[in-house]
């Protein structure tokens, strides 16, 4: 079996996931060894995984975990939990 | 602590262990149980509500909640899936608060079987590397990217791709099935690979052959 550019446009998530059977992984590969365009879609999505998952792409307010961690101090001083009732 | 690598059950257990100590009186501990989630909470209502100061808020009502319902926590599932659900339900409480305001509109809703998901078409990537991320540039267009997908895409990106979370607790988080979850994360890949190849190319290093050529 052959598999075309857009079969393996379809398979992109799963592969770098990992979730594709031997076979078809072994179609891909054979695939993206003679054509520029699918590898570069590859590398490229693969990049663009790598970068998001990047922490310093989401940053956090200065001192959020102090204040979080302030106000969760006066509810845990003030009340045990699941002993809350709503006044 | 032994130095050992802690299995994902193990870690079930430890989150367990701690939970009932805290249900017990030793409520300090609770600190230390959400210390490693707190990040992904603060991310996820960020994503939901737009806003650093309204997440914040929406992040300290989560924990109450969260502290205040302890004893609901059945360790069937990971205690940070739990954490997720509640937070994901308050940040959607906290949109249709909102939505009640006329200058807020309610996200479009996107039928997940239309839009174009073909990737953009190249044929050389220059790898952008990590270090990259220094720039402030390159965190803003990634940010923004995501925050841009339609909903129902920024949602499992951020729990598959941000979180690090599995299929499975994704689904779990999201209240969909596993098979929605891949069909999701791939489309919304693409939608990022499509927007951000032309951008990220301008980040890239510099190719060999033009730095020599530049030294010549």
């Amino acid at each position: 079996m052959k598999i075309d550019c857009k079969h393996v446009w379809q398979h992109i998530s799963a592969y770098i996931d990992g979730d594709v059977d031997a076979v078809l992984r072994a179609e891909i590969d054979r695939h993206l060894e003679h054509c520029e365009i699918c590898s570069a879609v590859m590398d490229s999505t693969r990049n663009v995984v790598v970068l998001i998952a990047d922490e310093r792409v989401f940053e956090i307010p200065a001192g959020f975990s102090e204040r979080l961690h302030r106000r969760l101090d006066a509810v845990l001083s003030e009340s045990s939990p699941g002993s809350f009732s709503p006044t | 602590m032994t130095g050992e690598i802690k299995s994902e059950s193990s870690a079930k257990d430890v989150a367990t262990e701690v939970i009932a100590r805290i249900l017990a009186g030793e409520t300090h501990l609770f600190h230390e149980l959400i210390r490693p989630v707190e990040r992904s909470v603060f991310v996820m209502l960020f994503m939901l509500l737009r806003n650093e100061s309204d997440a914040e808020d929406a992040v300290q009502e989560t924990f109450i909640k969260i502290y205040r319902n302890l004893h609901n926590f059945r360790g069937d599932s990971k205690f940070s899936t739990w954490v997720l659900s509640i937070a994901r339900n308050e940040g959607l409480g906290w949109i249709r608060k909102r939505s009640s305001r006329p200058e807020e509109p309610l996200e479009p809703v996107l039928d997940e079987s239309s839009g174009d998901y073909t990737p953009a078409l190249l044929t050389d990537w220059r790898e952008v590397p990590s270090e990259a991320l220094e720039r402030s540039e390159l965190r803003t267009c990634l940010c923004r990217a995501i925050l841009n997908l339609p909903p129902i895409y920024r949602d499992v990106v951020q729990l598959r791709d941000i979180d690090e979370l599995d299929v499975h607790e994704t689904a779990a988080v999201l209240g969909i099935t596993e098979g929605s979850v891949k069909v999701r994360l791939h489309r919304a890949r693409a939608l990022l690979q499509k927007q951000l190849v032309p951008v990220l190319k301008g980040f890239a290093p510099a190719a060999k052959r033009s730095w020599f050529g530049r030294r010549v």
